[in-house]
């Protein structure tokens, strides 16, 4: 029971120095790295067209984030239905149906990695290697860049070398940045070097890193009744390296990092699931570095700290140290290498952080696991994905602000600048398309007939298409798999949720960001709230819990509470 | 940098300049991130750890029998069983069940795994591990429990024609502890312990069918 503590430690360890680089990387502070990768990215700009100093207004950089995820979306659904054609496809693997590349397409371009298919056997290597990892690399940087151009705007705008600062003109468009440098400045210099060293980390301990194909096996036992035995192999580890770092989850084979060549080793599963955390821990680091306000983000990093301490001790004694661990069903699903608390751990963490990627079946864990994971998703903010989960917390702040404003009857205000109808309106739809979308889906689905493809009876049925759907809303990727869920109807109906869970919730902070940034900023005085304390840290908690509850508790309570219920008779008898 | 700066003008982004970006970081993250770097991964895995990074293939006189990460199937009582596959030990149909804890399927399947192990071992119903009556996550999970490695000693042994404290000795020498005593959990790797089972020399004339491959 010591891999969580000194999970937690090396998150806080290796976080905060990370953190800090990444503030420095983002804010384009001079390096020592300047003159290497000044080297690679002139070029890079200069085929943009771009000039990294050059600013944008949150219109055009949310404009470049939008047509760049159409282009490189409808690229790689062209390369995932025309595959069998393409080179590097030693196993013969055929083309992809058009609504499962569809699919597929979307929910790794929203940094989602929801999987219908299986990859080792629906998916050449060029189309894991391209599409892939290409955008397994890039949607959580983007995802990032969205976030720092928002805390850009919260804090007035990016402010001119060498001029002195102070507020933009009311008339001018706030500078968030540069969409291109962004991405590409936060890809090579933070990405890219911690995904090598994981790569190589994870070969070490056993994960393939070949382009050969699979060799065939012949069994030892001829008694049995397998005579030759295809072992899957390809680029494997390079890819699981940024599965895990960049908050996706998407494996290279169909049951993710429960398969050995996937998570050969308890050290790799440890080593895995600290990437699972890394990135997002380190994002919460940046802000202080990054905004110049040291006490927000200690505040930042305290609401999350408390909510995921909760929420992963919750699921460990759920799932190995309540009454259900003494079922004889404790194993299924998971492996023996790994054990319980490591698959509990795993969970935990992976919906806390936005990332997809299960080291145990999560439709066999004990019901509250299930309840656990969901909630942490529905939250989404429990350190959130890769910049994502950051843009839902200023959500839940903005929100909060707005409500503790009202109840002491001060004018409800962040950093100096007034949130106002606008404001709140645009906060409104965001919190409205969460239920709104899952809710109706989940409906639509049970209710009409031959659309659910559930494979449980009962209350567990209800979690499984209620999961699909919360896990493609949060962009988690994460499933309940033994749900049917290679149809047209799952395929185009989770495409739906996953467009409308990514993008309104990256866009709309930074809107909102950009608005506050144009107000006139009045000076922080006693009469302020103060957001920086941990009783508005508690506020904020209290708010994200009971909004959740309202919205889902009904749900939440036909589907894994009462298949908890259900499971404890069955134990007892 | 402070004369090249210039401010966001208010004015609506251009549309040409935004396609150029996009087609640029297109093609930079297909070929750049996703190929080029895969590539450096497998470039560094080949180099660093060639063994691991092919797949922990065994061969045996020059024939791959395996890979140390793939469970295999295993019937004949002369040999130690894996853990139930759900993919019947296909690697290209790897899957758990995916049944839920309530599903009755599983709660039949259980007790029947379970009462036939039992059958199988001589052993009582209750003293058959979990992870043995199970299927793994993966379909292909390489090992099992101590606990599951110790009620087959004897019959593996009889079948072999082995005294039991071979057999036992054996097991022990293939038991991994939790790694550094904190990670995961003790197992046995069934792959390997049945080939030194095979690689032992009989310990009696061989009576029986099986009696030492080599």
């Amino acid at each position: 029971m010591s891999e969580p503590f000194l999970l937690l430690a090396l998150l806080v360890a290796l976080g905060w120095p990370l953190g800090r680089y990444l503030a420095a990387v983002m804010r384009a502070e001079p390096m020592r790295g300047d003159r290497f990768f000044g080297w690679l990215e002139r070029p890079l700009y200069a085929a943009l067209g771009t000039r990294p100093e050059t600013g944008m207004g949150w219109r055009a950089y949310a404009a470049a984030f939008l047509a760049s995820n159409l282009l490189l979306g409808t690229v790689v659904w062209i390369i995932f239905m025309t595959q069998a054609w393409l080179p590097l496809n030693p196993d013969a693997i055929p083309n992809m149906r058009w609504d499962l590349a569809l699919h597929t397409m979307v929910s790794f371009l929203t940094n989602t990695n929801q999987q219908h298919y299986s990859g080792q056997a629906q998916l050449s290597y060029l189309a894991q290697m391209t599409g892939v990892v290409g955008l397994q690399v890039v949607t959580p940087v983007m995802g990032l860049a969205l976030a720092a151009a928002t805390l850009r705007g919260l804090c007035g705008g990016r402010q001119a070398p060498g001029r002195p600062p102070g507020g933009v003109p009311a008339d001018a468009h706030a500078d968030v940045g540069n969409y291109w440098a962004d991405v590409i400045r936060a890809t090579l210099r933070f990405v890219l070097p911690l995904c090598l060293a994981w790569s190589a980390l994870l070969t070490w301990q056993g994960v393939p890193a070949t382009l050969a194909g699979g060799p065939l096996a012949t069994p030892i036992d001829a008694a049995a009744t397998l005579k030759e035995q295809k072992i899957p192999l390809g680029p494997v580890a390079p890819l699981v390296a940024i599965k895990q770092l960049g908050s996706n989850g998407g494996g290279w084979y169909g049951p993710n990092s429960a398969v050995p060549l996937e998570n050969p080793t308890p050290l790799s599963d440890f080593l895995e699931v600290l990437a699972i955390g890394l990135i997002p821990v380190s994002i919460v680091f940046m802000i202080g570095p990054f905004t110049g306000r040291r006490r927000f983000g200690a505040m930042v990093f305290g609401t999350m700290l408390l909510m995921s301490v909760i929420s992963t001790g919750l699921a460990l004694w759920s799932e190995g140290h309540s009454a259900s661990a003494a079922d004889l069903a404790l194993m299924e699903g998971k492996e023996v290498r790994l054990g319980t608390d490591a698959s509990a751990l795993w969970a935990a963490l992976t919906t806390q952080v936005n990332n997809g990627s299960v080291n145990a079946m999560l439709d066999s864990t004990a019901p509250l696991t299930g309840l656990v994971a969901m909630v942490n998703m529905l939250i989404n903010a429990i350190w959130g994905g890769v910049g994502c989960g950051l843009q839902q917390f200023i959500v839940y702040l903005l929100l909060a602000v707005f409500l503790a404003g009202l109840m002491t009857g001060r004018t409800p205000e962040l950093f100096g600048r007034k949130i106002e109808g606008p404001e709140v309106k645009l906060l409104a739809v965001l919190i409205l398309l969460q239920p709104l979308v899952i809710l109706g889906f989940t409906a639509a689905a049970l209710a009409i007939p031959g659309l659910a493809g559930t494979s449980s009876p009962g209350f567990h049925g209800l979690s499984q298409v209620f999961y699909e759907y919360v896990s493609a809303f949060a962009n988690n990727g994460s499933g309940f798999e033994g749900l049917g869920d290679g149809t047209v109807w799952w395929n185009l109906s989770c495409t739906v949720a996953l467009i409308a869970g990514r993008y309104p919730a990256l866009v709309i902070p930074l809107a909102i960001a950009a608005r506050l940034a144009a107000k006139r900023r009045a000076p922080e005085g006693p009469g302020t709230l103060a957001i920086e304390t941990p009783t508005f840290a508690l506020t904020l908690i209290g708010i994200v819990i009971i909004l959740t509850l309202l919205q889902f508790m009904p749900v939440l309570v036909l589907g894994p509470v009462a298949d908890h219920l259900a499971l404890g008779s069955l134990i007892a008898r | 940098m402070t004369s090249s700066y210039r401010p966001p003008s208010g004015a609506a982004p251009r549309a040409r300049e935004i396609w150029r970006g996009a087609l640029g970081l297109t093609v930079l993250t297909l070929a750049g991130f996703g190929a080029l770097y895969a590539l450096a991964g497998v470039g560094i895995g080949q180099l660093l750890f060639p063994a691991a990074a092919n797949g922990s293939l065994i061969e045996r006189d020059g024939v791959v029998i395996g890979s140390a990460l793939v469970a295999q199937p295993f019937v004949g009582d002369a040999y130690f069983q894996p853990r139930p596959s759900a993919a019947g030990f296909d690697p290209l149909a790897l899957a758990g069940s995916n049944q839920a804890r309530t599903h009755p399927d599983l709660r039949a399947r259980l007790q029947e795994t379970r009462d036939a192990i039992a059958r199988r071992e001589g052993v009582p119903a209750a003293s058959v591990p979990a992870d043995l009556a199970t299927q793994s996550g993966s379909g292909i999970d390489p090992h099992i429990s101590p606990q599951a490695a110790a009620i087959q000693v004897a019959r593996v042994a009889r079948a072999r024609g082995l005294a039991r404290d071979v057999v036992e000795r054996l097991v022990a020498s293939h038991t991994e502890a939790a790694q550094f005593g904190w990670l995961g959990q003790p197992r046995v790797h069934v792959l390997n312990l049945n080939r030194a089972l095979d690689a032992l020399p009989p310990a009696r004339p061989p009576v029986f069918a099986q009696g030492g491959a080599a």
